[in-house]
């Protein structure tokens, strides 16, 4: 994440949070095809808080998207429309959903949410107009002030802005009124009505002077959380009394600065007990302790704080959970790997080699127990359930059941498994795809799957499941299926068969989707065919350490299967020895190992070293002249060949000697050392278990040396 | 903070820690050094400038080092027991300078520098200033910002090479 503000950085988590739910709510009610009260309530509680946080921070697009929403969802609470056209509203949600997500994705990569949502505010706007009339409404009237005038009903909502309750906004009582250093004012704002959102500008009115200002109160309180406090605001005035070492000309330079202001009375009172409302720390008696001692100051070192609007999303789950920066855990993470690699260090000293120590290996198994436990429990901080991943599904699932006329439901299974951070972040893309792919090329068509004997609803089955040190996520659909002949005819097409027809097994064939470019649908539509896609998909499992395997039963569906590894920073590595230096290969990359014999090499037209492996010919990079390494084995025959595949393509790596098989923590090389070099084919550093640096080799990236 | 910096800054200001490269001292801020190690294992990485020694393994964090006396084009001397490394800190970068031997922490207040004299040659542009000792000896000073400005480097390894060439010559 770009380096943001801390502001900034609530704001998108907290709105993201939001968003979510917002998605989730909109799906379900769309699912039972109605909208129950508390859902209601929750999209217009979650939109009216991105409104008021958006229009803090001075994002108007959001905050008006938001505010065009929240009136939909105040109209259907307020009135109970009996004619909702579920879906309609729920797109609604949902495009108003997308384009804050769009948004916050530039804050997020540190530019500035400039597009504008005046054409969705507009649609918005009409569709409302159109739901109101559909129900026999008036479109035309302000239901915020019809209800106050008209319902007593609705009264009663209005009632606690009435209701004087104690907030603090501000916590130091540093004032001293008697010291004279400062003065108390009364202050009262009026705004345009026209300006809109009034609540909001009252809002940074208070953040404005929360600096400046001792001790602070205003009258009506809940001006975010309260949506009747506009109301108030506008017939009566924004009441403010403060203390603060500003004189009076400052203090009303600060409030005229405020936009949409019409009418400001400003007032110096002699002291606190002026104030017709000034409540203190404890509400009760409040007024005899203001007769008696007007202030007592507490605690200097607290500071101000905004007021908080969190407050409407959560209840009460903040105390048992704590957001961390991702980047904590890592650093946590790092420390980990070192101090398993200390403690090899310590246990394995050559030192003490040979030495009888009992009560040394005694304490020294203590300690790698308790290490050993510490690297779970980190490992189990990192850990997230797939389940906010898997539901972003739901959202695919009906965009194109909707547009392609295709029924189909997606069934979550084992969401509550857990991975990785970063593996839930790069797993959401291909999972998408795929889904995608079951459902244009998977699920057929409602009446042909009438005709086969099947529901006409589709399914689509999500499931992860934990099984050692993996995930294995699958997608299996009841669709149906691949055609065998039609793929093989493709591939053969595309000229990517390396062995002869007859011999692969259906697996293998299935497989061929996964190459570059590769589409046998008839039709690109907007979702897939075009033969990108599949391949993305194979990178980004790949990029994750994983493997994917698809199988498909003709006429009954397909499953793909997917397996990713627990964790992303602690990988296996193959250590091998070239000349003084060592070096480390990982694991997941190596297809084998072997001694070639002189048989083996053969040279191309350009001297190229080379030898053929599975039907391919294979190039052979040799360290030891790639990097310049001196005293190295220089004999083929002599030293050891590691064949390595990177998208399907081979690379034979020549080294001196194997070393071994070790969990490496990846490090990155030093940024200095990084700008100095090309870097060829290195992508980290590792520190062995002996305390010495061995770098990491990305084969892929040998690879791309090598076509160049 | 701001203070805090300051007050750190006052107490180390003018204070340099001498070392030795050949004959000469040389000194450096003292306010940019972490610490100062024997030689460690290198671990050599490839397809850098012969001063850069490589990268060592400073209790789990990896750190280049350069050897100092390749990189004033002086001839390289195989390392000893007194052989040194000094950490240097600039911006969170850290990097490890190799030096023949440490002296000593010396104060030399700014009246008792002169700019170093306008020569031609490349390792000259790494010297700030040249402090002046009681006892006629002189100290140069370190310009620690240039070693690390990578675009410098370049030009130092490729000038190196022509120094070499030259030398070879000769």
């Amino acid at each position: 994440m770009a380096e943001n503000e801390p502001m900034v950085e609530v704001f998108i988590y907290e709105t993201r949070q939001f968003l979510e739910q917002l998605e989730q709510v909109a799906l379900a009610s769309e699912d039972s095809g109605s909208f129950q009260p508390e859902d209601v309530n929750e999209v217009f509680r979650a939109m009216h808080t991105i409104k008021g946080s958006a229009a803090m921070m001075l994002y108007d697009e959001i905050s008006h998207l938001a505010h065009a929403v929240e009136d939909i969802f105040f109209y259907i609470r307020e009135l109970h429309p009996e004619k909702i056209d579920v879906s309609a509203v729920t797109d609604i949600v949902l495009t108003a959903v997308d384009f804050m997500n769009g948004e916050l994705d530039k804050l997020d990569s540190g530019g500035q949410p400039d597009a504008s949502s005046e054409g969705l505010q507009k649609s918005t706007h009409d569709f409302l107009r159109n739901f109101k009339l559909e129900n026999g409404h008036d479109p035309d009237v302000d239901l915020r002030k019809a209800k106050k005038s008209a319902a007593p009903k609705a009264a009663g909502a209005a009632e606690p802005a009435k209701q004087q309750y104690f907030i603090q906004a501000v916590k130091p009582e540093e004032v001293k009124t008697e010291s004279g250093s400062n003065h108390v004012y009364k202050a009262v704002l009026h705004f345009d009505p026209d300006g809109g959102m009034v609540e909001v500008r009252a809002f940074g009115v208070i953040n404005r002077l929360e600096d400046q200002a001792g001790e602070l109160h205003y009258l009506p309180e809940k001006i975010i959380e309260d949506e009747t406090a506009a109301d108030t605001i506008i017939k009566d005035g924004f009441k403010l009394w403060f203390t603060t070492g500003l004189g009076v000309e400052e203090v009303r330079k600060l409030l005229d600065e405020t936009m949409y202001l019409t009418g400001l009375e400003l007032t110096e009172l002699s002291s606190t007990a002026e104030c017709e409302y000034w409540p203190t720390p404890k509400q009760k008696a409040a007024q005899a302790v203001e007769e008696s001692s007007p202030i007592v100051p507490v605690k200097p070192e607290a500071k101000p704080r905004p007021a908080p609007i969190k407050q409407a999303g959560h209840e009460g789950h903040e105390s048992q959970m704590i957001s961390v920066r991702v980047d904590k855990l890592d650093r946590l993470m790092e420390l980990v790997g070192e101090m398993v690699i200390a403690e090899s260090m310590v246990t394995q000293n050559p030192d003490i080699r040979g030495l009888e120590l009992s009560n040394f290996d005694k304490a020294a198994r203590q300690l790698h127990k308790i290490n050993g436990e510490l690297q779970d429990r980190v490992m189990a901080l990192r850990m997230v359930p797939l389940e906010a991943t898997f539901k972003k599904m739901n959202r695919i699932v009906r965009d194109m059941t909707k547009k392609l006329g295709k029924q189909a439901k997606l069934v979550l299974v084992g969401a509550d498994t857990e991975v990785d951070k970063n593996v839930t972040e790069h797993i959401g893309d291909p999972l998408m795809h795929i889904i995608r792919n079951s459902i244009d090329h998977g699920i057929e068509l409602p009446e042909v799957r009438r005709q086969a004997g099947k529901p006409e609803m589709g399914t689509v089955v999500l499931s992860a499941q934990n099984a050692g040190g993996e995930v294995v996520i699958r997608i299996e659909d009841d669709g149906g299926g691949m055609n065998r002949d039609r793929i093989m005819k493709k591939a053969k097409e595309k000229g990517i068969l390396t062995k002869p027809e007859e011999e692969y097994t259906d697996q293998e064939v299935y497989s061929f989707i996964f190459a570059p470019g590769f589409s046998t649908k008839e039709q690109v539509t907007e979702f897939s065919g075009r033969g990108v896609g599949m391949d993305v998909v194979v990178s980004n499992i790949k990029a994750l350490g994983g493997t994917i395997m698809v199988d498909s039963n003709p006429g009954k569906g397909s499953v793909t299967i997917i397996r990713i590894p627990l964790t992303l920073a602690i990988v296996e590595g193959m250590c091998i020895k070239v000349g003084g230096s060592g070096y480390t290969i990982p694991i997941s990359a190596i297809r084998r190992s072997f001694r070639p014999a002189d048989e083996d090499i053969f040279l191309d037209v350009s001297g190229q070293e080379m030898f053929m492996e599975a039907g391919q010919p294979c190039p052979i990079v040799r360290l030891h002249q790639l990097y310049a390494i001196e005293s190295a084995q220089e004999r083929l025959t002599e030293g050891i060949l590691l064949v390595t595949e990177t998208d399907d393509r081979y690379l034979g790596i020549f080294a001196d000697a194997l070393v071994g098989v070790q969990q490496i923590v990846v490090k990155p090389v030093p940024g200095y050392i990084q700008a100095m070099t090309k870097m060829t084919g290195i992508t980290g550093c590792t520190i062995l278990g002996d305390g010495s640096i061995s770098l990491i080799i990305d084969p892929g990236k040998l690879m791309g040396l090598l076509v160049e | 903070m701001d203070e805090e910096l300051l007050q750190e800054e006052d107490t180390q200001k003018d204070k340099y820690l001498t070392f030795t490269l050949g004959e000469e001292l040389y000194g450096i801020d003292i306010r940019v050094v972490i610490e100062i190690i024997g030689i460690l294992p290198v671990t050599k990485v490839p397809e850098v400038p012969d001063y850069v020694r490589g990268i060592i393994n400073l209790r789990g964090k990896i750190i280049p080092v350069i050897d100092m006396r390749l990189r004033f084009g002086r001839e390289f001397r195989p390392y000893t027991d007194r052989t040194c490394v000094i950490v240097i800190e600039v911006k969170e970068v850290l990097l490890g300078l190799i030096i023949d031997g440490v002296s000593e922490v010396l104060s030399i207040p700014e009246g008792q520098t002169v700019d170093p004299p306008e020569l031609k040659s490349a390792s000259n542009r790494y010297i700030r200033s040249i402090g002046k000792l009681p006892d006629s000896k002189v100290v140069l000073l370190l310009d620690w910002e240039k070693l690390f400005d990578v675009e410098e480097e370049k030009m130092l390894s490729g000038m190196n090479e022509e120094r070499g060439n030259e030398n070879g010559a000769v």
